[in-house]
């Protein structure tokens, strides 16, 4: 042994439930300290990945470390490891925030005091509620006390399963900044999410779509690996103008994007000649500006082509 | 074994806030018990009777008095004729009539044979039976009475003794039914739902990634519902003391190590319900209908074992309310040691290792 071995290997890792197929053999090696993000819409498989490596599942088929240890014959070595939280908000309502802390403290043969450090940039938010029922925070303060909880006894690796699903913005954003504050404390963390403007976030994503990875890369690569022309399009009726551009034969792929219409295009085009099409088409207020590639559009591509 | 500690103390805190399972753990055996101590009882008091003396003797006063001296009858007046009786009996303002032929004293001490007629509202049969009943012995008592004092020549007494439970009290009989419900419900029912919550709310997925190995778990987390049950009993049996004047004849310790064995296997059977389903709703429904039902109606707590048809009779032996029940009864009422009772508590032992057993196989260390 001369290094420690990676936080996190799987290999060809099959699982299905029943007629269900979850995951079909997906394979990723995952470095000490990394953030690594698995981006994918509802029912692509996260949930069960993060299950099988947390040893919650056992896969049909395939093998897994976390931390060199495998999933299915060391699983009591991984659960004194790693920090877990579900996707599900899963601590205990009727306790207070306080309670809760210190419960899964116990738990973890730990003090909250003994790694204070690690979470206090987190807990001091929560302070204020701490004698608080945990069903009564909101959606935001709910994460960071998961957070807090599964963090309480300083695991090497973090599982992290769509963490800020159903959270404001803002908190979202935070949240992310206390991952990557975690992350320079150099814990390993394995993230789960349906947001795509989370991808770019992490050191590396993988996009799961049907238990199958698509890509695995650093979300700039694979935004770069986009190859084809693309343009932010807009006009008053958004509806219409997806439908519109859809038809239009030059078009390789069009899909929305926040305000806006991301169009890609076979070869290069004239913004003028789309502009002309459009208002033949009657649309008004129409701007097409050409726009750098971003993760979803490579996602789409893959996701379609 | 912090650990451990910290999960009785959170099982503690879950019941304690919950204001619904703390109106079952501590509300229902104090209702239960003084329900069926006060309310629902076998044994009738103060029913009316109306009397048609057509003797108007000493004996036949005599009898009459005997009869509304007791707490179960009540004096209605006398009655001129048979027609009259009936009508009272329409208007539901008597249960039972005596009806007296004239000459009764004459007949009585010359031992010619006389009748008695005694005509009771069968609308509720049981009550008929029960009245009539106790009519006849009072009657009966009477009489022998009467012959003793004249120095008979010829005379056969029966003398009726009602051994461990002379007066028929009813509490008697349900003081260790409740004690047995409640404890089933408390440890088994109670316990299955506990630890279904947490599969329900997400939360045994956090418990289950966590150092804590997953018997102790569920060990953490049953350890409250086995104190319960023990502060139950003690209730139950306490108020059965102290407000019913229910006996405990045999051994305390006996009783108490008894009552542990049966908590446990409820215990057990709250654990296998709580493997096999991952809704409260659903382990609610079994415990239910598993586990409650059987408990009250095939353990011989409310309707005799004896007096059921044979497969139900067959049913019963793999309850184990049924088996505590007899124990309780036998420990309390008369006063045996355990040398009476040790094949029922081997049987109980049986189930409860069968129950931990099956429990241990089907229980996931994983999700599924």
């Amino acid at each position: 042994m001369t290094t420690h071995p990676p936080a996190l290997v799987f290999d060809n890792i099959h699982k299905s439930f029943g007629p269900v197929t979850a995951l079909e053999g997906v394979s990723l090696e995952i470095g000490r300290g990394e953030l690594f993000g698995l981006i994918g819409p509802d029912g692509a498989g996260k949930t069960t990945l993060m299950r099988i490596l947390t040893t919650l599942l056992l896969p049909d088929q395939g093998a897994a470390q976390v931390l060199g240890y495998d999933v299915i014959k060391q699983w009591r070595n991984i659960r004194r490891e790693v920090g877990y939280m579900p996707g599900r908000f899963s601590l205990y309502q009727d306790l207070s925030v306080a309670e809760n802390l210190h419960f899964f403290a116990t738990l973890f043969g730990t003090t909250v005091a003994e790694n204070y450090d690690l979470i206090r940039d987190i807990y001091e938010q929560l302070e204020p509620f701490r004698k608080r029922r945990a069903g009564k925070l909101s959606g935001g303060m709910k994460q960071k006390l998961a957070l807090c909880c599964a963090l309480v006894h300083r695991p090497q690796i973090l599982f992290l399963d769509e963490p800020t699903t159903g959270v404001d913005p803002v908190s979202r954003q935070e949240f992310w900044q206390i991952l990557n504050r975690l992350q320079d404390q150099g814990i390993t963390i394995f993230v789960s999410t349906p947001y795509m403007d989370e991808a770019s976030l992490c050191d590396r994503v993988a996009l799961i779509q049907d238990g199958h990875f698509l890509a695995v890369d650093k979300p700039g690569a694979l935004a770069a690996s986009y190859e084809h022309p693309l343009y932010a399009v807009k006009a008053r009726d958004r509806f219409r103008l997806l439908q519109d551009v859809r038809q239009w034969p030059p078009t390789y792929q069009a899909f929305p994007f926040g305000e806006q219409l991301h169009l890609s295009t076979r070869t290069e085009i004239d913004p003028q000649q789309l502009v002309g099409y459009l208002t033949q088409q009657g649309h008004q207020e129409i701007t097409v500006t050409p726009t750098a590639p971003t993760i979803e559009d490579r996602f789409m591509e893959l996701m379609t082509h | 074994m912090r650990q451990l500690r910290i999960v009785i103390l959170k099982e503690f805190y879950h019941i304690l806030r919950d204001s619904r399972t703390l109106l079952i753990l501590f509300g229902l055996p104090l209702v239960q018990i003084l329900l069926f101590g006060f309310a629902i009882t076998n044994e009738i008091k103060g029913a009316k009777m109306a009397v048609v003396d057509a003797s108007g003797d000493d004996i036949s006063r005599e009898m009459v008095q005997r009869l509304t001296a007791s707490d179960y009858f009540i004096y209605q007046g006398r009655a001129g004729s048979r027609e009259e009786v009936l009508h009272l009996f329409r208007e539901g303002k008597i249960k039972m009539a005596l009806f007296i032929p004239p000459n009764l004293q004459r007949d009585f001490y010359h031992g010619e044979a006389t009748e008695i007629q005694l005509l009771a509202d069968a609308t509720d049969p049981n009550t008929a039976t029960t009245l009539v009943n106790y009519a006849t012995a009072i009657i009966n008592d009477y009489q022998l009475e009467k012959l003793d004092a004249q120095d008979a020549p010829f005379q056969i007494k029966t003398e009726l003794t009602m051994r461990y439970n002379p007066l028929l009290k009813s509490v008697y009989l349900f003081v260790p039914g409740v004690m047995t419900v409640i404890l089933m419900l408390v440890s088994a029912m109670m316990t299955s739902i506990a630890l279904t919550r947490e599969k329900e709310l997400g939360t045994m997925e956090v418990l289950l990634v966590s150092p804590l190995q997953p018997p102790f778990i569920i060990i953490g987390k049953v350890i409250p519902y086995f104190i319960l049950g023990m502060v139950n009993a003690t209730l139950i049996v306490t108020l059965g003391v102290l407000v019913f004047g229910m006996p405990v004849q045999g051994s305390w310790l006996l009783l108490g190590a008894e009552t542990i064995l049966f908590i446990l296997t409820s215990l057990a059977l709250g654990i296998l319900i709580s493997t096999r389903t991952d809704s409260q709703q659903v382990a609610m429904m079994m415990s239910l209908m598993a586990l409650m039902l059987p408990t009250i109606i095939l353990s011989g707590f409310i309707f005799p074992i004896e007096s059921m048809p044979r497969p139900l009779q067959l049913l019963s032996n793999i309850i184990p309310a049924k088996w505590f029940i007899i124990i309780l009864r036998n420990i309390m009422l008369k006063g045996v040691g355990f040398d009476f009772v040790w094949r029922e508590t081997l049987i109980l032992f049986g189930m409860f290792s069968f129950f931990t057993l099956l429990s241990i196989r089907n229980f996931k260390t994983r999700l599924a």
